[in-house]
């Protein structure tokens, strides 16, 4: 593998993938301390439709529409599944899987019927991600790293994931307590006037965010992965709330690199005719890894309590 | 004249929808509704290991039934992984569910890009899977998926009382000695089942809105479980016949989302129109009530006018009171004060004129029957030193209403008379 194939076919689906992973892994930790895993699963399905009609209207795949237009769908179904829970009376569960269910099916339906026109937006970016189509075709040197003009070129997924991620972590950074308090005590916070209705629709909305700049890297059903296997792996393993947080960013952002390496480029380094589906070893690996931390955890238990000091 | 092959299909999707419909309808009511969707995504990496053993042996690929056996032990094996997961303690179901699902479907992606790169055809058709295509189905495979399904539908009417009893309260079930974790273990093996006979027309993406949306309409529709049962399974073959219709007559669409958007729609009316959780229904129950308690504060506030003007208490009813004195009594504004007294008017409750009501004999008992009822909660709650005059009256405003006869008889004093106001009658404090 020569330094040009690296910079122009591997290094931007492996940033993609990295940025994917962190921005998917740093959220996913208040879903899963929230209990709200499957409001992820719901929200990365719910986007479809808000990103196809936003694709639609423009007629262009830019960013922003699709973006406002997920941002749009992701918000309606999370009021929806409040409504439907309490109108229907059904537990989250149910709720959810109906709401989210009927988006996914709507956002189906409008690919077709908006399909004629969208030669790059299909249903095998849905379903399966598409990493390995980013290119950068001006990375042929090193010195391109530090051209703008050469910068330019690169995959604009890329420019809206970095977008995303960086707004993501500024998010966090700044409501870092109000967020820890809703995750952890809810009554409390709301009891000490934080607000919190607006923290949770602020939560969907950054995770309908991360779902749409993170569904053209590995499709909208693998946002999931992202956003619940870190969390999960690492609420095995630890206690502690930052190490929760910034953990699942870093873990996340490892199964993206190293998921994309294995999918393609290791095979290929190793002389093995061996090419996989990024998007599906990053979601098969974030498995193993909370498969991994569940087993290795009664080991840790059974270890005796260290003795008392006399 | 259809074809017998889509009379087979369609027949087929509409008995899955009967299945997934009463399956689901024990599912909600137990509260697992989502395993099914862990269950649907784990069948993919089912599907394709199974075409794989197929291909290496040598047999068809396309041959429904090795698939669909893979499908099942798949998701079996998911929720196993989803059970084993919640048992740590640390892992909720929710997040279990969502991690199985991701992995276990991310795994099928990453099986079926290597089978894409094998010599020979393994993995020709198994994304249709993913999202369905009963146009592309065979008769034999519909009537494949039909078996599954009446098997489960005859499961269900075998196990019926074990699984209503589970459904509302295990814990008394399981005190009375019944082994529930049995009839669990049943209820989750008939939702792999439903969620396996439904891979191939609805694709395992959807297939849990098969079992959530017919349930959840049906949960809206009745209390009764039988009826519930069989409103769930109405549902569930509609939205399954009609949406293969619809994909048979636009290829284009997946099966999957057709049969979803039908389910979705039947929801959405039923939340709408339901006699009496629909949206409708209780909208209409709150302006009933909300009109009845303006019309027995119109009425009393009217008496009340006469009272204030200057006949006794307990004699006013026969003299003319201004509507507008009635409106600065409640607080309300002169048209809303103005449209009651037509509403009034029309129900021969009081007579109009001029600006002014005069109650009819109806309206002036229901009128005094207002005032005792106000007045019998604002002197019990004076007399336990609840409230001070102006606060009971705002209490006994919320209390009155739907307050019966005898219980503000009980309330008084002087039971026969009807007693003075506590505080000044007039315009509003």
């Amino acid at each position: 593998m020569t330094l040009q194939d690296f910079l122009m076919l591997d290094l931007p689906p492996l940033l993609a993938a990295m940025l994917a992973g962190g921005t998917c892994g740093l959220l996913g930790s208040f879903l899963v301390l929230r209990r709200e895993s499957l409001v992820g699963d719901a929200l990365s399905h719910a986007v479809l439709p808000g990103i196809v009609l936003g694709f639609a209207i423009t007629g262009a795949r830019s960013g922003l529409p699709m973006l406002a237009g997920a941002m749009v769908a992701g918000v309606a179904a999370v009021a929806l599944i409040a409504v439907v829970q309490k109108a229907a009376r059904l537990d989250p569960g149910a709720a959810i899987g109906a709401v989210f269910t009927t988006f996914f099916a709507i956002g189906l339906v409008l690919l077709e019927v908006t399909g004629a026109r969208s030669v790059d937006l299909d249903l095998d970016c849905v379903l399966f991600g598409q990493l390995e189509t980013l290119v950068w075709v001006s990375g042929r040197e090193p010195g391109a790293l530090f051209d703008p003009a050469a910068l330019a070129t690169l995959p604009r997924q890329l420019g809206l994931l970095a977008g995303v991620a960086v707004a993501v972590a500024l998010a966090v950074a700044v409501f870092w307590r109000p967020i820890k308090l809703a995750c952890f005590d809810p009554g409390y916070a709301r009891a000490i006037g934080l607000p919190s209705r607006s923290i949770e629709l602020g939560l969907a909305l950054l995770v309908a965010a991360a779902a749409v700049a993170a569904f053209e890297a590995v499709g909208s059903i693998l946002v999931v992965a992202l956003l619940v296997c870190p969390a999960a792996a690492l609420r095995l393993m630890t206690d502690r709330y930052t190490v929760q947080v910034l953990g699942g960013a870093a873990l996340g952002a490892a199964l993206g690199a190293a998921g994309y390496a294995l999918a393609g480029p290791v095979p290929a380094a190793l002389g093995l005719d061996l090419a996989l589906n990024a998007a599906g070893v990053i979601g098969t690996l974030g498995g193993l890894v909370v498969a991994v931390a569940a087993l290795v955890r009664p080991l840790r238990q059974d270890r005796p309590p260290a003795p008392a000091p006399a | 004249m259809i074809a017998y092959n889509t009379l087979v299909v369609l027949s087929g999707c509409a008995l899955l929808g009967i299945a997934a419909g009463t399956v689901g309808t024990f599912a909600l009511l137990r509260g697992r509704v989502l395993v099914s969707d862990a269950v649907g995504h784990a069948a993919l990496p089912g599907v394709a290991v199974a075409a794989l053993i197929v291909a290496l042996l040598g047999a068809d690929p396309r041959a429904l039934p090795p698939l669909l056996a893979g499908a099942a032990i798949a998701g079996l094996l998911g929720v196993l992984a989803v059970q084993a997961l919640t048992r740590t303690k640390r892992i909720r179901e929710d997040a279990a569910i969502a991690v199985v699902l991701s992995a276990f479907y991310a795994a099928g992606v990453a099986l079926l890009s290597w089978l894409q790169t094998l010599p020979g055809a393994a993995q020709a058709g198994l994304s249709k899977f993913i999202l369905g295509q009963a146009a592309a189905m065979r008769a034999e495979d519909a009537l494949i998926a039909t078996t599954v399904a009446a098997l489960c539908l005859a499961l269900v009417l075998l196990s019926f009382q074990r699984l209503r009893s589970v459904a509302f309260d295990a814990d008394f079930a399981r005190v009375q000695g019944l082994r529930t974790d049995r009839t669990d273990l049943l209820l989750l093996g008939l939702i792999v089942l439903v969620c396996v006979s439904g891979l191939q027309a609805v694709g395992l993406i959807l297939v849990v809105a098969l079992l959530v949306l017919p349930a959840a309409t049906a949960r809206l529709v009745t209390h009764r479980l039988p009826r519930m049962l069989a409103v769930a399974a109405a549902t569930g073959g509609l939205a399954g016949a009609s949406g293969a219709w619809l994909s048979a007559l636009h290829p284009e669409v997946p099966t999957g989302a057709a049969v979803v958007l039908v389910a979705a729609c039947l929801f959405t009316l039923a939340l709408l129109l339901a006699p009496e959780r629909g949206l409708l229904a209780r909208a209409w129950q709150i302006a009933g009530r909300r009109l009845s308690a303006d019309t027995e504060h119109f009425l009393r506030a009217a008496w009340e006018a006469q009272e204030a003007a200057g006949a006794g208490p307990g004699t006013a009813g026969d003299r003319w009171a201004p509507i507008g004195a009635v409106a600065a009594a409640r607080g309300w504004s002169l048209g809303k004060a103005r449209r009651l007294a037509f509403w009034l008017a029309q129900r021969g409750l009081v007579a109009r004129a001029e600006d002014h009501v005069h109650l009819t004999p109806r309206g002036a008992t229901l009128a005094r029957r207002a005032v005792r009822a106000h007045r019998a909660v604002e002197h019990h709650l004076l007399a336990a030193g609840a409230a001070d005059a102006a606060a009971a009256d705002r209490l006994a405003d919320l209390v009155e209403h739907g307050l019966p006869p005898g219980m503000a008889a009980r309330l008084l004093p002087e039971p026969s008379a009807l007693p003075a106001s506590p505080h000044a009658l007039g315009a509003r404090r």
